[in-house]
């Protein structure tokens, strides 16, 4: 189903939904992040293993109650200060943490995906974050009886990618680093891809990641729907966005001031993307 | 040539730890430029393996994030990210595995997630684990990474993040952690590593310049000293040049307009 961003949105994420954005450094897909805050979601649990700046973003906006992740930083700069102010102040709501390390949350997104209960790891061993969140226990292996940690199964609502193409079909091909994309996607309830374009017939591709269209729920055609993250073989990774980011997102007046310019202020993320294109002129 | 920083001091002395065809994941920071001064001077084979999932890769210039594609387009190859913890890490396929932290305690246990006395309401919330704790525990060995105040080298972690060796004198041992634990310590005045028996880190090295007294005072417990403390040899002139060479491309390339796709 070819969907525009905005129908898609409207459609899939009602308020207290259950979403991942996923896409490690990687296909973060922004552009469904900011259609989210156009829409003004609230009360949304937000999944993503680094909620990097699009999950600051949709965090000091007021759309979340709760967010699962594993990491919780601006890579190689510093703090998300909308994720510490969330969390150190309540501003501008209360957030409700589920927080994993990476191992545990990859394997709760593989369990989702095979619809299994639990994920099973060697991990949390002899560290303090199982105190702190009933969804880290442990299991007795029933055959060599080591004990393991397991972690319930992530199965979003809805996940939501972007990707480099599909085609008419609504087959979707990712090139480049993956993290998780493809466990959230075969984990959730409905998958919603944007995509950088949209072929004829996607090249073959023997061992290549292809979601196949019968998991995708809806495909939109939105270019440079990952930036400032990148698309391998599109555009590179605004890394000197992600060092602006730091001072923006510091204070809340700064923050609240770029938003609504930004994301509120334009219709689409091809407003966004133009507005950004003026200024850097 | 200027004289070198302490920084310059701490990524030269880590990279020297590694050796040729070692199979190492690295962290974002000074793990990223250790090892890959490693690679562009002693261990030219040396195997990265950053979380995001590409292995063996050669970037040149560090990379700003764990995933940029400067990391996959060099790498020998690229996997899923939950390959990479399950069937390299936890497997046991990786030798070194490089660590940053706010606080380290002194049996090298280390927190990153929170500092204060509450996780509910922290005084300064961290970014967490990541990849850490898996890496603490898997790893054949881990080296750790941090500039030393009596603020980070602590007498109690606020919260245990990643395991070292727990309460020391073999405790680590008798847990399920397979890995072997923290070897060294590279901090900015020189190195610690664990006593055999007890566990405890203890000063076994200095760079040039620095003192037992600034180690003492730098460090929020009472630091042990080992039998005999080395000083660790300075920068040679190709370490420097390669390292500040590497540093000023990244420099360059992190400040570089990138084209807003439209």
């Amino acid at each position: 189903m070819l969907l525009t961003l905005a129908d898609a949105i409207e459609r899939f994420v009602p308020d207290g939904a259950s979403i991942a954005l996923e896409g490690f450094t990687h296909l973060i897909p922004f552009a469904a992040g900011h259609e989210i805050i156009r829409q003004r979601r609230r009360d949304l649990h937000l999944i993503r293993m680094t909620p990097d700046l699009i999950y600051d973003q949709m965090i000091g906006m007021g759309c979340a109650r709760k967010l699962t992740f594993s990491w919780g930083g601006n890579p190689g700069v510093g703090s998300l200060h909308r994720l510490r102010d969330a969390v150190e102040h309540q501003w501008p709501n209360p957030l409700l943490l589920d927080e994993h390390s990476h191992a545990g949350m990859a394997a709760a997104f593989c369990a989702g995906a095979a619809r299994l209960p639990f994920g099973v790891l060697r991990g949390y061993l002899d560290t303090d974050l199982a105190a702190h969140n009933p969804n880290i226990r442990r299991v007795t292996c029933p055959f060599t009886a080591e004990s393991l940690a397991a972690v319930p199964a992530l199965n979003p609502d809805v996940t939501i990618l972007h990707a480099q193409r599909a085609d008419r079909e609504g087959n979707v091909a990712i090139d480049g680093i993956l993290g998780a994309a493809r466990e959230a996607a075969m984990a959730a309830k409905m998958l919603v891809v944007t995509v950088e374009e949209i072929v004829e017939k996607l090249p073959p591709a023997m061992n290549g990641i292809v979601l196949p269209h019968w998991v995708v729920g809806a495909v939109v055609h939105c270019r440079g729907g990952a930036y400032p993250s990148y698309a391998q073989g599109c555009y590179a990774r605004d890394n000197a966005f992600y060092q602006r980011w730091d001072a923006i997102a510091r204070e809340r007046e700064s923050f609240s001031a770029w938003m609504d310019r930004h994301v509120l202020g334009t219709r689409d993320h091809a407003g966004f993307l133009a507005q950004l294109r003026q200024e850097a002129a | 040539m200027n004289p070198c920083t302490r920084e310059e001091s701490m990524t030269i002395a880590a990279a020297r730890l590694l050796w040729n065809r070692c199979v190492c994941f690295v962290g974002i920071g000074l793990p990223s430029a250790a090892c890959n001064l490693a690679r562009l001077t002693h261990a030219p084979d040396i195997v990265l393996i950053y979380e995001s999932g590409t292995i063996g890769t050669r970037p040149d210039v560090l990379p700003l994030s764990i995933g940029d594609g400067e990391l996959a387009d060099t790498a020998t190859c690229v996997v899923p990210l939950p390959e990479i913890f399950s069937h390299y890490l936890q497997a046991g396929r990786v030798d070194v595995g490089f660590l940053g932290a706010a606080q380290i305690d002194r049996h090298g246990n280390l927190n990153s997630t929170v500092i204060g006395d509450s996780y509910i309401t922290p005084k300064t919330r961290l970014p967490g684990a990541g990849g850490a704790q898996e890496i603490a525990a898997h790893a054949k060995q881990t080296f750790v990474m941090l500039a030393a105040t009596p603020r980070s080298f602590v007498e109690r972690l606020d919260f245990r993040t990643s395991a070292g060796f727990l309460d020391g004198n073999g405790a680590r041992a008798r847990s399920s952690a397979h890995g072997g634990g923290p070897r060294a310590v590279i901090t900015d005045f020189g190195m610690l590593a664990p006593h055999p028996q007890s566990e405890e880190l203890q000063l076994t090295a200095l760079f040039h310049g620095a003192s037992i007294d600034e180690a003492r005072s730098k460090v929020g417990w009472p630091l042990a000293l080992a039998d005999s403390i080395d000083t660790i040899a300075p920068p040679t002139a190709h370490e420097l040049d390669t390292l500040r060479a590497l540093n000023a491309r990244t420099k360059a390339a992190h400040a570089r307009r990138v084209e807003i796709p439209l």
